[in-house]
């Protein structure tokens, strides 16, 4: 059931295409039907997998092949870590799509384009063949570059072509690695489980490694290469901005961990210090930027940055638990940096048409617009890892891991954390309340939230609470699959 | 005994009772109804709780376990002893009493009353968890709320008063946070109980270094210190404990009445309650180890902050300054507890008086703080505005009873035998002059500056002429006596009768003690 995520999001964006032009409610009801569908798929698929889940074993879904000569397949499967992403994927498109209810331009290319960017992302988490792999991660840069340009707002097209440039540099150096360590391996596959067993002599590894998991990185906003998501974010239209922090940037950080760390075992220690320390870097700097930005997009756009920093950070440990928090911590962010989009992007900016702190505070949005005060400020608890939300949980077990494998850089990461709590702080106080009583003549001028808003904030809300309550729920999807044959070659070291 | 999961209810109670105050908020009236029943109903629930509670019994009672998140190997573990049924009486009074001082909030009453109930479901939470994982999540709960609390109904500079409070305690709790992840990388628990049978023998310390040793820490000792002062700070700020303390003075003076109250009569428990539970069992060595240090702290705060409370203009500002003045009473009590003493010489009774002292005094200055506040916010209602002390003058005349009952409070905060403070500052004393004389000696300095300034705002406020202006001030009206009668009631009560809480602190106390 999980392979029918991606055929459904394809059909689903084809579908579009056929709807009368000029219709923008069904394109809508569309989309939001297809991303449930998708949704409901991956539920359904989840379900028949929890009988495996204790095991932690691949599922293989679809498995024929494809480019005979080149030994390339189509290999769709599904273990613990990808269920989890699935998931996350099908939540934040069905969100994604409530907050987009008020898209009045060319509506149905818009959602066709949505849903392209859907079917790809659930592509790359599905994918255990390389070349498949990275053709749906090349899909998914295609629709992010026209959403961007088409339908964004500050310096569109500026970041749209930084965001594509980004993207494709780091889809080249994946793309060298790949081909560099099929070549090597001479054993004429794709088939990810198959070029994990082979051992990779040391000296290619450090450089093959270093090519894969930078390429991938650049996507989970690694400092030095984050650059591309605070301008991406804010120029994104709102649904797009909620993909690309919510699902896009954990392409990046899956493929690391999937493609980067189990192919090159020994390249990944040869490294581990040297990116541990750019991941705690992202994680201050990023949260350091937050606290002095002006643009309420901005703020939430480089609290992504380190917030990834946490993944990063966790997956360096090579800790069980570092990782299992890391992958918990992809879930996390992308649920509640999602829903902080949402919140800036569709709730407050297009009815207040600005972002500007400055123009906000005036406002005194907490009693203008109540509901989306209280959004806002569940979703900022949230995302500073306050403990009942599931970034807590997340964080946690990545700052536990990193303790025993990095015990001075685990104090600069909660250093970020302060900081975090300091730039959400700062927005809530600027955004949201005023010391002077907001202008009776503008009280009326602020449309009222309407429902698939609030669908989309409790759906959203609800799976934060609901996993920092019962993290068990993912926790026993990701831990098993970390400990079975699929990633063993990162727990092994790797040398040949 | 019950087999209902109590203390859950007991939490929920609040939880959910503020969920139904949300909903209401459209209709302020009933909002407000709803809250008041449902914290009548938290205290009827606490009251059940002692009636069920077996004095004989030293270990925890209503104890609640199940597996929660497997794979991190943490318990939903909840249970109390005399110390968390203390606590959780007193959040339990102390909310009631808050509410009523705040019946008549401006703006938004559903969710100034939803708040404060979400705040008492946190005070719950944190004083009945035994697992750091949700201890955690209640103590972190407590927090939200009370910031809203000041920032949205607050005086003039709430602003200000709300963001340092929120950065101060955060600050200490990321750093608590930290020192427990730290302490579970090395043992993998989070269990308290558990985690104080590892550090009885010192196991905490070798395990710590076994794991995170090496390069960064050289020795067993500056590795524990870390972790210990990290723990440390998170409870140093909420206490708060001088130098720790500078959010105060302005968060509890620019927070609407009740709030204060809540603040000063159950929030600041969980500093000194976190000592108690957390800090002492796990860290007996460390606290011995710096309890010179500690000990110079505790006297900074009771020395320093009496005197403040003196050179105060503001009744409020004085208030809060006496507040943190008693709970550093409370921590020197601790502190001169973890005294070690000559083999063959165990200190029991003087370090059990210390900590059945303190526990008392807990519970009394919350009442006694929280009835501070409430006057202090009476006088600010009735003069517009006015709280200085000498903006007043002779109310006695126009108004006895107000000037009564605010008599008996001040002379309970400042320890007046028969009343209920003086019986937790003589056990402290009488526990920590033989384990730490001299600071308990310097101590004494702020027993005298506290008379001194609570006489004085006796003085300025209800003697000599009256202001014209103030001929005409109301006396007490029946709601007030009625909000006033059960605490001034238990101010007696505890004061002529304090075995009724000795026989469930004196159990905890010698459980406590047997950690070190």
């Amino acid at each position: 059931m999980l392979a029918w995520t991606i055929y459904i999001s394809f059909l689903g964006a084809a579908a579009q295409v056929l709807l009368p032009a000029e219709s923008r409610r069904a394109a809508r009801f569309m989309a939001l039907f297809t991303a449930l569908a998708g949704l409901v798929a991956a539920l359904v698929g989840a379900a028949q997998y929890e009988r495996l889940a204790p095991s932690g074993a691949v599922a293989d879904l679809v498995n024929i092949s494809w480019i005979a000569d080149l030994g390339i397949r189509f290999h769709l499967a599904a273990d613990g870590v990808s269920v989890t992403l699935v998931l996350l994927t099908g939540i934040a498109a069905v969100s994604g799509v409530l907050f987009s209810w008020n898209i009045e331009r060319r509506a149905r290319e818009f959602f066709a384009l949505y849903l392209a960017l859907i079917g790809g992302v659930y592509g790359v988490f599905l994918s255990f063949d390389l070349f498949l792999l990275f053709v749906f991660y090349e899909i998914a840069i295609i629709p992010k570059y026209f959403l961007i340009a088409v339908w964004g707002s500050t310096r569109r097209e500026y970041a749209a072509m930084k965001l594509a440039l980004y993207s494709l540099a780091g889809s080249a150096m994946v793309l060298i690695g790949l081909i560099a360590a099929y070549v090597v391996s001479g054993s004429r596959t794709f088939e990810l489980l198959e070029l994990a067993k082979y051992p990779f002599p040391p000296a290619f590894q450090i450089w093959a490694f270093l090519l894969v998991f930078v390429g991938f990185a650049v996507l989970a906003g690694l400092w030095p290469f984050h650059t591309w998501a605070p301008t991406g974010h804010v120029a994104a239209p709102t649904a797009a901005s909620m993909l690309l922090a919510g699902v896009v940037m954990k392409l990046g950080a899956y493929g690391a961990l999937r493609v980067a760390m189990t192919l090159f075992p020994y390249g990944l220690r040869f490294w581990q210090n040297e990116i541990a320390l750019l991941a705690v870097i992202g994680i201050v700097y990023g949260a350091s930027v937050a606290l002095v930005q002006r643009d309420l997009k901005f703020v939430i756009g480089y609290s992504s940055v380190s917030h990834m920093g946490f993944v990063l950070l966790g997956l360096m440990t090579l800790t069980q638990i570092g990782l299992s928090g890391a992958v918990l911590q992809m879930f996390s962010h992308g649920i509640v940096a999602g829903l902080l989009f949402a919140v800036v992007g569709r709730m407050i900016y297009d009815r207040t048409h600005t972002r500007q702190l400055s123009e906000l505070q005036p406002m005194n949005l907490s009693v203008l617009a109540p509901f989306v005060s209280v959004v806002f400020v569940l979703a900022g608890v949230a995302s500073i890892g306050l403990p009942g939300f599931s970034g807590f949980v997340a964080e946690l077990q990545v700052l536990v891991g990193s303790w025993s494998v990095f015990p001075r850089l685990t104090i600069f990461a909660g250093i970020g954390i302060l900081l975090g709590f300091a730039y959400m702080v700062r927005v809530w106080m600027k955004a949201l309340f005023a010391e002077n009583e907001p202008k009776s003549a503008s009280i009326n001028k602020l449309e009222p939230v309407s429902i698939p808003e609030r669908a989309g904030a409790f759906l959203l809300l609800g799976t934060a609470i609901l996993i920092g309550l019962w993290p068990n729920i993912l926790l026993t999807l990701i831990d098993p699959a970390l400990h079975s044959p699929q990633f063993q070659p990162l727990w092994k070291g790797g040398l040949p | 005994m019950s087999t209902l999961p109590l203390l859950t209810l007991l939490t929920l109670v609040p939880l959910l009772g503020g969920v139904a105050t949300l909903l209401a908020s459209s209709r302020p009236n009933l909002s407000r109804r709803i809250a008041f029943a449902a914290s009548l109903l938290a205290l009827a629930g606490a009251a059940l709780l002692w009636a069920e509670f077996d004095t004989g019994s030293a270990g925890w009672q209503f104890v609640e376990r199940y597996a929660w998140v497997a794979s991190l190997g943490i318990d939903y573990h909840l249970g109390i002893d005399g110390l968390g049924l203390l606590m959780v009486l007193l959040s339990a009074l102390i909310v009631p009493f808050a509410m009523l001082a705040s019946w008549n909030i401006g703006r938004i009453p559903g969710l100034y009353f939803a708040l404060i109930l979400f705040l008492e479901a946190g005070l719950f939470g944190t004083f009945t968890a035994l697992n750091f994982f949700h201890w955690f999540i209640y103590w972190e709960l407590g927090l939200i709320p009370a910031f809203f609390l000041i920032k949205m109904w607050g005086g003039p500079r709430r602003s200000q008063a709300a963001v340092q409070f929120f950065i101060y305690t955060l600050a200490g709790s990321v750093a608590m946070l930290l020192a427990f992840l730290a302490i579970y990388a090395a043992t993998g628990l989070f269990d308290f109980d558990q985690l104080a049978d590892v550090a009885r023998h010192g196991g905490l310390d070798n395990a710590l270094f076994a794991t995170l040793g090496g390069s960064l820490f050289k020795s067993k000792e500056s590795l524990a210190a870390v972790v210990f002062l990290g723990v440390f700070l998170g409870f140093a700020v909420k206490a708060p404990l001088m130098p720790f303390h500078t959010w105060l003075p302005s968060a509890y003076a620019e927070a609407p009445t009740g709030t204060s109250m809540l603040l000063t009569g159950a929030m600041s428990k969980m500093g000194v309650y976190g000592f108690l539970r957390i800090l002492l069992p796990l860290f007996p060595g460390q606290m011995r180890a710096m309890q010179t240090p500690l000990l110079c702290l505790a006297v900074v705060t009771i020395v320093f902050s009496a005197a403040a409370a003196l050179a105060q203009r503001d009744l409020k500002r004085m208030a809060a300054y006496s507040s943190m003045n008693h709970i550093g009473y409370c921590l020197l009590g601790i502190f001169a507890a973890v005294q070690l003493t000559a083999p063959g010489v165990a200190w029991t009774t003087e370090k059990a008086a210390a900590l059945n002292g303190v526990m008392l005094q807990m519970f009394s200055h919350g009442l006694t703080a929280s009835a501070l506040f409430y006057f202090v916010g009476l006088i600010e209602q009735r003069s517009g505005g006015l709280r200085g002390l000498d903006d007043f003058g002779g109310l006695r005349k126009a108004a006895p009873v107000f000037c009564g009952l605010l008599g008996i409070t001040l002379f309970a905060s400042l320890g007046l035998p028969g009343l209920s403070g003086f019986v937790g500052e003589f056990l402290i004393f009488k526990g920590s002059l033989p384990l730490a004389g001299w600071a308990a000696a310097v101590s004494t300095l702020g027993l005298l500056i506290t008379a001194i300034f609570m006489l004085a705002i006796l003085q300025r406020v209800f003697s000599g002429p009256v202001q014209s202006r103030w001929t005409g001030w109301k006396d007490l009206t029946t709601g007030e006596r009625l909000t006033l009668a059960p605490v001034i009631t238990l101010m007696f009560l505890l004061g002529i009768c304090p075995q009724i809480l000795i026989s469930v602190s004196n159990p905890a106390a010698l459980a406590i003690l047997k950690h070190f």
